[in-house]
């Protein structure tokens, strides 16, 4: 039903269904407050305004009392609305780690493999549905992004001619949607990962304006998520269950990453394309590609020095 | 005065009643976006920011435009103007209040307004341009309010205004006038990924586009305030408003082919965005008519203004009505909206507001007439000498 009324309300404005239009959100808004009670119970849906929520501090506010305290408020919240228990970690950044990606072109078949896993992981809504990795189908001589493909479909891949670009957040070092976030609810931190605090973002969508790389997506509507499929292994950080909106993003899964464990998608990768590690050890793997391989970053002009970087073998 | 406020002729209850009535109709659009966050927009991830922003923007200009009858009255000492200024600067209170309104419905999560508020939240000053306009939308509306607050109370206990506290106000307001456009236009040109924005011109043109713009609007204002109130609105404005119609007009389609130009004889990849335009691309064509009724309309009424043609009322409205529309066109859906089409990654997703979105922006601009009509009718029932206080 919910979803019903806002497909009512978001129909687009012309002249001649424009009376017509008028009156069926008027009518399907009657619908909604009728039906209001009836939303199915195994999806998760936020929990209801609270004056502990409203005062909620700044992430880089809390001390260990506040974030235990609030930690403790989500657990029960989600215990509440799935019957499902959680954890809420807050792994913070190591030392001497400055995180980054390589991902080998020659081998990504375009399977989108890792997109399907962290969707999985970081308990993304399903509908609507949020991803945070975008594959590119491109062909073959060409290294502009914009005359590639998204959208691409078919039986098998990869597809003669052409070869598979994924995208998600570049953790830039100088990230242009930190820079313009008016409430500072969106941070580098000091191992690279570029992070928000979904409890002080205001939703303004600025840095998704922004992004160079489309890395950022907005919770248009209730984020829902079978709870069955849920993550129960969750960062405040990262991949806890985010509200209705605002915008979230791929934080190199640091829940896991911190704790010396691979991301998702790099899991996920069939081919093995994806290479991850720390940037500050030279004995690494992405160290090596870096210093072995010809590597690239896109959009270099822009200045955004990111810390995901592409190369061919 | 709230006597004087909320009484009046027949008209003028159906004029508010209508505007009231408009205004309801928003609240309740605004209510299901409340209710179902932005789904009922037909924003996306793709095109983030549509009506609400573009409005937001076109507002500005129509704020920053009080400086026409601020500039000649306080620093040129045009006296005819003086029985107008305050006018003015009221429609300025009346355009920033819209904006903030168009602000605050943009957001995702507007119950978290405090987090955007100095001091109470974490303003992202001066790193964050939209921190940067948050201050000075604000600066703009304080001081909107108090120069003619101060004014007409003045005037109302019949005493003489002190003028050295409002006269340091006024000459900030000229600054601080260009300045809210300036920061607005700042939003968007320093986005190094949107191609299309990222282009030096585009405060200059925003200014430009706010003069040529505004001084139609007054005329209106005025011609409506001639008709309808006791307050008479000397011819010498209206000529004055006409020229500085005449000055920028041709300035701002000079500065609009400036940037046709550049995109097009460059022919890079970033030119996409005013081909989607201007022509359309990938088989996306939505805007193409709406940027070419712009310039119609902007030629249209620059015919008008230069020719005896204005002399007529008819025309002379015509013109005033195409040259406000033909800008609102082309600061909203030939500025903001192109801005994301095609995204920094080539996706081509286009964006036509929503029914929801519609009777939100209309819902607004009602309480924005609705505001001015009330703030104007005591203003001039006080500056005629009909409303004093009794002694």
């Amino acid at each position: 039903m919910e979803k019903k009324v806002a497909e009512t309300m978001k129909q687009p404005i012309e002249r001649r269904g424009f009376l017509k239009g008028l009156l069926t959100t008027i009518g399907g808004a009657a619908g909604a407050a009728t039906a209001a009670g009836a939303v199915a119970k195994e999806v998760l849906p936020e929990s209801n305004f609270s004056w502990e929520k409203f005062f909620q501090e700044h992430y880089k506010q809390m001390n260990s009392e506040d974030k235990e305290r609030v930690f403790a408020r989500i657990k029960e919240e989600t215990k509440a609305r799935t019957a499902r228990d959680i954890e809420i970690k807050d792994p913070q950044p190591m030392d001497g780690v400055k995180f980054g990606y390589a991902l080998n072109l020659s081998k990504c078949n375009g399977s989108r493999m890792c997109v399907t896993a962290c969707v999985k992981e970081n308990n993304q809504s399903r509908d609507p549905q949020i991803q945070y990795i975008k594959v590119i189908e491109m062909d073959i001589g060409t290294l502009n992004p914009e005359k590639g493909d998204m959208y691409y479909e078919g039986e098998s891949v990869p597809k003669p001619g052409k070869f598979y670009l994924p995208v998600q957040c570049h953790q830039c070092n100088n990230p242009p949607c930190t820079k313009v976030c008016p409430v500072e609810a969106t941070w580098k931190e000091q191992d690279g990962i570029v992070v928000i605090d979904y409890d002080w973002c205001i939703g303004c969508r600025y840095c998704m304006a922004a992004c160079p790389y489309e890395a950022r997506r907005f919770n248009f509507a209730e984020p829902s998520l079978p709870a069955e499929e849920m993550n129960p292994i969750q960062g405040y950080l990262s991949n806890r269950v985010r509200p209705k909106g605002v915008v979230e993003k791929c934080h190199f899964c640091l829940h896991r990453t911190r704790e010396g464990k691979n991301p998702a998608c790099l899991e996920a990768c069939p081919t093995g394309s994806r290479k991850f590690g720390n940037l500050l050890d030279p004995n690494s793997e992405v160290s090596m590609i870096l210093k072995t391989k010809r590597v690239f970053v896109l959009k270099e002009e822009l200045n955004t020095v990111p810390s995901f970087f592409y190369y061919f073998d | 005065m709230f006597n004087c406020a909320l009484t009046g002729p027949p008209l003028f209850y159906i004029w508010n009643g209508f505007l009231t009535f408009l205004f309801v109709l928003g609240l309740y659009a605004y209510s299901f976006q409340f209710q179902h966050g932005l789904v009922v927009t037909n924003l996306s991830d793709q095109v983030s920011w549509g009506a609400y922003i573009a409005n937001f923007t076109f507002l500005v200009g129509v704020a920053a435009a009080a400086v026409l009858l601020v500039f000649p009255t306080y620093v040129l000492h045009r006296e005819e103007v003086k029985d107008v200024v305050l006018l003015g600067e009221l429609l300025a209170f009346s355009a920033i209040t819209m904006c903030l309104l168009f602000i605050t419905v943009d957001l995702g999560r507007p119950d978290r307004f405090t987090h955007i508020l100095p001091f109470l939240g974490r303003l992202n000053f001066p790193r964050s341009v939209l921190a940067w306009d948050v201050v000075v939308l604000n600066g703009y509306l304080l001081l909107n309010l108090h120069v003619p607050g101060y004014l007409l109370y003045k005037t109302y206990k019949g005493e003489k205004p002190n003028k050295w506290l409002y006269l340091p106000f006024v000459f900030i307001s000229i600054f601080w006038a260009v300045s809210i456009h300036t920061v607005t236009a700042f939003l968007y040109s320093g986005l190094g990924g949107r191609p299309y924005w990222n282009t030096a011109i585009l405060a200059p043109r925003f200014l430009v586009s706010a003069f040529a713009g505004g001084p139609a609007l007054l005329i209106l204002v005025f011609l409506l305030i001639n008709k309808f109130s006791k307050l008479q609105v000397s011819s010498a404005v209206q000529s004055m408003l006409e020229k500085i119609a005449m000055v920028f007009l041709p300035i701002n389609m000079f500065l609009l082919g400036a940037e046709v130009y550049k995109e097009f004889y460059t022919d890079s990849v970033h030119t996409e965005s005013m081909k989607y335009l201007f022509f359309g691309s990938h088989g996306h064509a939505m805007l193409a008519p709406y940027i070419w009724s712009s310039i119609a309309m902007s030629v249209f009424s620059m015919i008008i203004f230069f020719s005896p043609l204005k002399k007529n009322k008819v025309f002379l409205i015509l013109a005033c009505i195409m040259a406000i529309l033909g800008i609102w066109i082309e600061k909203g859906m030939g500025l903001i909206i192109p801005g994301f089409i095609p995204t920094p990654m080539g996706d081509m997703v286009e964006y036509i507001p929503s029914v929801t979105e519609f009777f939100i922006c209309l819902g607004i601009w009602a309480f924005g007439a609705l505001l001015f009509t009330v703030l104007a009718k005591v203003a001039i029932a006080i500056q005629i000498g009909e409303l004093r206080e009794k002694t």
